[in-house]
């Protein structure tokens, strides 16, 4: 019984922590690179969410939903990067804060006048829907078996697009040092743009896997932001292997504790006490982990910057 | 964040004999921060009238909204402290603030709801917090300490949620407001209104001093170079300690009074949420200008206050204000008022 719990969150934080990476590859790509804190990463990631739901619903099939609402999420990013963000480079981080903070209000709100505050409804394709029997006794949901193809399908691509290709090359390049990269001839500017645009629809497949099990809503973006920044933090800012094992040990922390501490606690001081304090002390984990990483290796655990 | 300050620490490169030095060279060097009393003495005296302005306009809610506009602006002021002159962005501020409510809180459930020891409690509380806090995160610099500091504030906001005893995720809702003897009622929103103004105030003055001050001075200096500072013989961990200290304190301060305005303390202080609006007030005043958290604070939350009353997609607007802020006024609105004065 316990190894077959054991077996369903370990897949649990799996999923999640491959989720958790789709986010923070973009996030610490424009981080390491161009040195900017984005604030609306998450936006994108809600807005993802939304098209997603929105062409599944009108076009009656989830696949067209998710094609259809990467690509439109994947050019909003690149208006985004044309019109604001592209000139918040060149200033300071809280700058960035700031503006970034606005259009993440702005988005937000845009998001609640076109769709309604109320949370909306993304269906996973019916084919999916049930569970898939894995092991006898023990079956898990093919949907989510789905996100961990999907995850890890996206984290091989990277690694081959990072460090098999000229264009993953030169983000390599940039990360580690973006004056030496420039004076070697590459094109920062319209580098970044497709590293925007890539990180958009990434936010898109994030949003589009996540969406059928949380809700789609207002300012769900927010929430797995902060976890997507404790990942590229922990991970190493830049490093698009830090992001990977960052995420992949939030996600099985995070789900391993929910499951986990509360059992423990019942264990040593009784249901009540297990049911006040389990929870919370589950939330502080990856807090706790990340001023653990940052107390010994102050730059994560990849640092990308040589 | 090294690019710019690396800028600006050769634009202020000459300045900085000085604040090695016994600090003997003239006043309005960069590093002092002057009270601008043609500005100041008109501003406090309306704001002392502004009670009886307002009641006389039949407008007294204004006076519960000029309360919230001052605890801000003091905690805004603590914010800046060290993120503007200590140059420490601090990512988990609302803590200090939250640690400082609900001490008051948890003290009037515990029955002590005398404000002259709730409210050093909260001081206090802050101060310790922010110490020890700071002895760990202090150890880091730039995005990392902006995490780390987010980190700990995250872990206070969830042990607040698993507190039932004081409320939980749904807060704590308290008996009234502190009671401060001297034949005062609190509970008046004018006489809570001058307390706050009078506090307020006084936190200002003392900001003001200290970073006039050998301390403030040496703090301003470690922003532009810590290298030197180092070098030149100043514990430059031991000041930005103190300094990250005395702003938990302040923030504390804020804390308790936020908790008396509403009689309601919630886990939802401490969110990060909450740690942001307070950096964006201090961004969109102005970072390291001495007024830049009062006028932030002040623009912020009637800029709210305002468009709430008109749509309630008002935080649509607040976006955009705050967009053209950021690409129009690149220092805030104190270094647009002094460009447009010819500095």
């Amino acid at each position: 019984m316990t190894g077959i719990l054991l077996l369903e969150q370990s897949l649990n934080g799996l999923q999640f922590g491959l989720m958790l990476f789709l986010l923070a590859a973009g996030l610490t790509l424009v981080f390491g690179i161009m040195d900017m804190i984005n604030l609306a990463h998450g936006s994108l990631y809600m807005v993802g969410a939304y098209l997603i739901a929105t062409i599944a619903s009108a076009s009656g099939s989830f696949w067209i939903g998710l094609g259809l609402g990467i690509a439109c999420t994947a050019v909003i990013g690149v208006l985004l990067e044309v019109t604001v963000l592209r000139r918040l480079y060149q200033r300071d981080h809280l700058a960035q804060v700031l503006g970034t903070f606005a259009i993440l209000l702005m988005s937000n709100e845009a998001v609640r006048m076109i769709w309604g505050a109320q949370p909306i409804q993304l269906n996973p394709p019916p084919a999916l829907a049930g569970p898939v029997e894995l092991l006898p006794g023990f079956s898990y949901p093919a949907f989510r078996l789905l996100i961990i193809g999907v995850g890890l399908a996206v984290a091989a691509m990277l690694y081959v697009l990072v460090t098999r290709t000229r264009v993953g090359m030169q983000v390599r390049a940039g990360a580690s040092n973006r004056e030496m990269a420039l004076a070697m001839g590459t094109s920062v500017q319209s580098l970044f743009t497709v590293v925007f645009a890539f990180g958009a629809a990434l936010c898109a497949v994030a949003g589009g896997m996540l969406g059928p099990l949380l809700a789609v809503q207002v300012g769900m973006g927010e929430s797995i932001l902060i976890l997507a920044f404790v990942v590229i933090v922990i991970g190493g800012i830049g490093s698009i292997r830090g992001a990977l094992l960052g995420a992949l040990l939030v996600g099985v922390v995070d789900t391993g504790g929910r499951t986990l501490i509360p059992m423990l606690f019942g264990h040593l001081m009784g249901p009540a006490a297990a049911a006040n304090a389990g929870p919370a002390v589950a939330s502080i984990l990856i807090y706790v982990l990340m001023a653990a990483v940052l107390f010994w290796k102050p730059q994560g655990l990849f640092p990308a910057h040589g | 964040m090294t690019t710019t300050s690396d800028t600006v620490a050769l634009a202020v490169a000459p300045a900085q004999p000085s604040v090695a030095g016994q600090g003997s060279h003239p006043r309005g060097g960069m590093l002092d921060h002057a009270l601008h009393g043609r500005f100041s003495v008109p501003l406090l005296a309306l704001l002392i009238l502004l009670p009886t302005i307002a009641t006389a306009l039949d407008e007294a809610f204004y006076i519960g909204v000029a309360s919230r506009i001052l605890i801000f602006a003091l905690a805004a002021t603590s914010l800046n402290l060290i993120l503007g002159f200590g140059g420490l962005v601090s990512f988990g501020h609302a803590a200090f603030v939250g640690v400082g409510a609900y001490t008051v809180g948890i003290l009037m459930q515990a029955g002590i709801a005398s404000a002259w020891i709730a409210w050093p409690a909260a001081m206090a509380t802050g101060a310790l917090f922010a110490l020890v806090i700071g002895v760990v995160s202090l150890r880091t610099k730039g995005v990392y300490f902006i995490m780390i500091t987010l980190a700990f504030a995250q872990m206070l906001y969830y042990l607040m949620v698993s507190l039932k005893v004081y409320g939980g995720e749904d807060g704590l809702s308290l008996p009234g407001r502190s009671s401060l003897g001297l034949g005062i009622d609190l509970g008046d929103d004018a006489n809570f209104y001058y307390v706050v103004l009078a506090l307020a105030a006084l936190a200002f003055v003392a900001v003001q001093r200290l970073l006039n001050a050998r301390f403030g001075h040496a703090l301003q200096a470690m922003r532009e170079n810590e290298t030197r500072m180092a070098t030149i013989g100043f514990p430059v961990y031991r000041y930005k300690l103190v300094a990250f200290t005395l702003a938990g304190a302040l923030a504390g301060l804020a804390g308790a009074l936020l908790a008396n305005q509403g009689s309601f303390v919630s886990p939802a202080m401490l969110q990060w949420s909450q740690s942001g609006m307070l950096m964006i007030m201090v961004i969109l005043g102005g970072v390291g200008h001495l007024y830049g958290g009062v006028v932030g604070a002040a623009v912020f939350l009637l800029l709210e206050e305002t468009l709430a009353a008109h749509t309630i997609h008002w935080q649509f607007g607040l976006g955009a204000v705050l967009l053209a802020v950021v690409l129009l006024a690149p220092n805030g609105l104190m270094r647009l008022m002094r460009r447009r004065a010819g500095r």
